[in-house]
């Protein structure tokens, strides 16, 4: 009798099997308005501690600037927030039901995070185009990937995006040739074609000229809003020109939140930066 | 068709591919309807040295896609090629049948030789022409899904997977040095009498192959050019710049490289398979780690990252190999060597690069 029904079962034409079932990870849950969660982290690499018991919450919408001095643990935070590097205790959580320490890389990604290296990092032998083409989201496993052609949609999408960061005359160059400034916009339009919904963004304005730093400023502030963003910054005067929130990093810990101005009158922060 | 609309914009290959066509149709023409008299007869040797190196094109293709596409240096494609050419050369020993020396109608000579009175299992099936094809395809292609599967997941890059795919070749040429193996010891598989009833001693067989050869050429030549010129194309050579950039935009790295190592691999083992009837032979030197170097050479004279370049890189250095081996036996390696030194620090893009560095400056 069980045999049978186990057979019925097996036969069911309103069911697939479990094993057919793909995984679908959980939307973005942001009811509590807050996009990132980073609790209790802990790192350490050969004993040194590079992430102290960090706790870190960014809002959604939110343009939130993170500075420290060097060794303070700003781009191993990075690290742990897109997978590459595991914490040895602590949680992260995007929204309310993504954990990101159980994803990797990729999975990382596609759930909404996209991340722009400290040195930029675009594919030199690849249009700017392509660059951004490459980037798109959409279904990347390998096959599709094969036979993915431009649509109508997309190539909007791509022009919108090279408008956003201002090479729609540089599209058919290689990246490789573009210039330092030029190749961390491009970083950050490659960002903007994953259409994530956190934009952590390592030191933009690095090696950039006054009015490029403007253009950047510019830029990213109007990202935040239907973005959070992420940034990272050594430049003061950049920090201060996108205003917004900052948190400063000292030895893998948060020091001190607050607005440039609170920032900069904080007894605890002077000392770390300028000495004893 | 969109791979017309790839190959108009690819010079070199419509180049390459009208000289293939035309050698296509001329060689054979050549070899058996030109008398022997006349000064434009195609010796067989000549016309079977020809197929000879356009299955090295093939392997060259196969390298090519692995090495200047993605970025991964294997030192072990000839671990591939012999595979293909094994399968190939176990369908041809059971074709032979009783014309063998000791006229057994089920075992190859050498079994017979060892005293072995049974047909290992793995030599089932090998009668059959299709079950042989399917093995050329299925076994170098198994064996690099199931390497690629465990380097490319535990992110094994670089000189390291260089090493392993080495100690891959290596250890299957040790494997099938032996007796036991069941695959005629370091002797290989010869002898061969006929493919699918045709003789192979004959011209037309011959021809037939040769035919086959650039067929397969041809298809494996566009099919590359296909996977290049796709998104997944600019994917892997963007892997091969920058690959934790395409890991952090959302790609699954190890699952693009397992499919085109795979890929590749295939390339290698029909390549294999079309030579062994066409030399004769297949020995378990065809692993050696020096044969996969070699292929490597190829592709570095050739230019990597052109297709086109790494079939006239495969053509060239092979037609330096023969005429010197003949020449001056003992320079040949030596030659070998400082070909690579010499293209490596003079000519980083091979000699493609200077055609299309004359193209860039006009």
């Amino acid at each position: 009798m069980s045999v049978l029904e186990s057979m019925r079962g097996f036969m069911r034409r309103d069911q697939v099997f479990d094993f057919l079932v793909p995984v679908v990870p959980p939307d973005l849950d942001l009811t509590h308005g807050v996009i990132l969660y980073l609790e209790n982290l802990n790192v350490s690499f050969d004993g040194f501690k590079a992430i102290n018991d960090l706790n870190l919450y960014i809002d959604d919408g939110e343009l939130r600037c993170i500075i420290g001095p060097n060794g303070a643990g700003k781009t191993t935070m990075m690290d742990i927030i897109t997978g590459k590097t595991r914490p040895d205790s602590g949680s992260a959580w995007f929204g309310q039901e993504i954990n990101l320490l159980a994803m990797d890389e990729p999975e990382i990604a596609a759930a909404g995070i996209g991340r722009k290296f400290q040195k930029p990092t675009v594919f030199e032998h690849h249009r700017v185009i392509d660059n951004l083409e490459l980037a798109m989201a959409g279904d990347k496993r390998v096959w599709p990937t094969l036979g993915a052609r431009l649509n109508s949609e997309e190539r909007d999408r791509l022009a919108e995006v090279l408008q956003i960061i201002g090479l729609g005359d540089q599209a058919k160059h290689l990246a490789g040739s573009l210039s330092h400034g030029q190749k961390q916009w491009l970083e950050i339009g490659m960002l903007l074609m994953q259409n994530p919904r956190l934009l952590l963004v390592d030191e933009p304005a690095a090696g950039m000229t006054h009015q490029e730093m403007d253009r950047t400023a510019e830029l990213l502030t109007s990202l935040a809003g239907d973005h959070s963003v992420v940034v990272v910054e050594h430049d003061m005067d950049f920090v201060r020109s996108i205003a917004g929130k900052v948190t400063v990093l000292h030895q893998g810990s948060v020091l001190a939140e607050g607005t440039m101005d609170e920032i900069q009158n904080n007894q605890q922060v002077i000392e770390v930066y300028l000495g004893e | 068709m969109i791979i017309l609309r790839y190959l108009k914009k690819d010079t070199g290959g419509m180049i390459t591919l009208s000289l293939l066509a035309l050698i296509t149709v001329i060689v054979p023409i050549c070899n058996l309807l030109v008398p022997e008299t006349s000064g434009l007869h195609v010796s067989t040797f000549t016309m079977t040295l020809l197929g000879k190196y356009l299955c090295y094109g093939l392997l060259a293709i196969a390298v090519d896609l692995v090495w200047g596409y993605l970025g991964i240096l294997s030192l072990g494609h000839g671990a591939f090629f012999a595979l293909g050419g094994y399968a190939m050369g176990m369908y041809l020993m059971r074709q032979i049948g009783s014309r063998g020396v000791y006229g057994n109608p089920l075992l190859p000579d050498f079994m017979v030789f060892l005293n072995w009175q049974h047909l290992p299992w793995f030599w089932h099936g090998f009668q059959w022409f299709w079950f042989a094809m399917l093995m050329v395809i299925l076994v170098p292609g198994l064996l690099a899904a199931i390497f690629g599967w465990f380097a490319f997941r535990s992110r094994v890059t670089g000189v390291y997977l260089s090493i392993m795919t080495q100690a891959l070749t290596y250890a299957l040429l040790l494997a099938f040095y032996r007796n036991e193996m069941g695959f005629g010891g370091n002797n290989g598989l010869t002898d061969f009498k006929d493919i699918l009833g045709f003789s192979l001693q004959t011209d037309a067989t011959r021809a037939g192959l040769f035919i086959a050869s650039a067929l397969a050429l041809g298809f494996g030549y566009l099919s590359c050019l296909y996977i290049t010129r796709s998104r997944l194309g600019k994917l892997c050579t963007a892997i091969r710049d920058q690959e934790d950039r395409v890991r952090f935009i959302g790609y699954r790295v190890e699952n693009i490289k397992l499919w085109i190592f795979t890929f590749s691999a295939i390339l290698a083992g029909i390549a294999g398979a079309l030579y062994v009837p066409q030399v004769g032979i297949i020995n378990p030197n065809e692993f050696s780690p020096l044969a996969s170097i070699e292929m490597v050479v190829w592709v570095a004279v050739g230019g990597r990252a052109t297709l086109y370049g790494a079939v006239a890189g495969a053509l060239l250095v092979n037609y330096a190999k023969s005429y010197l081996t003949v020449a001056m036996p003992d320079a040949w390696l030596f030659a070998l060597g400082s070909l690579f030194v010499l293209v490596t620090l003079l000519l980083p893009r091979g000699i493609t690069g200077l055609l299309r560095k004359k193209e860039a400056s006009r």
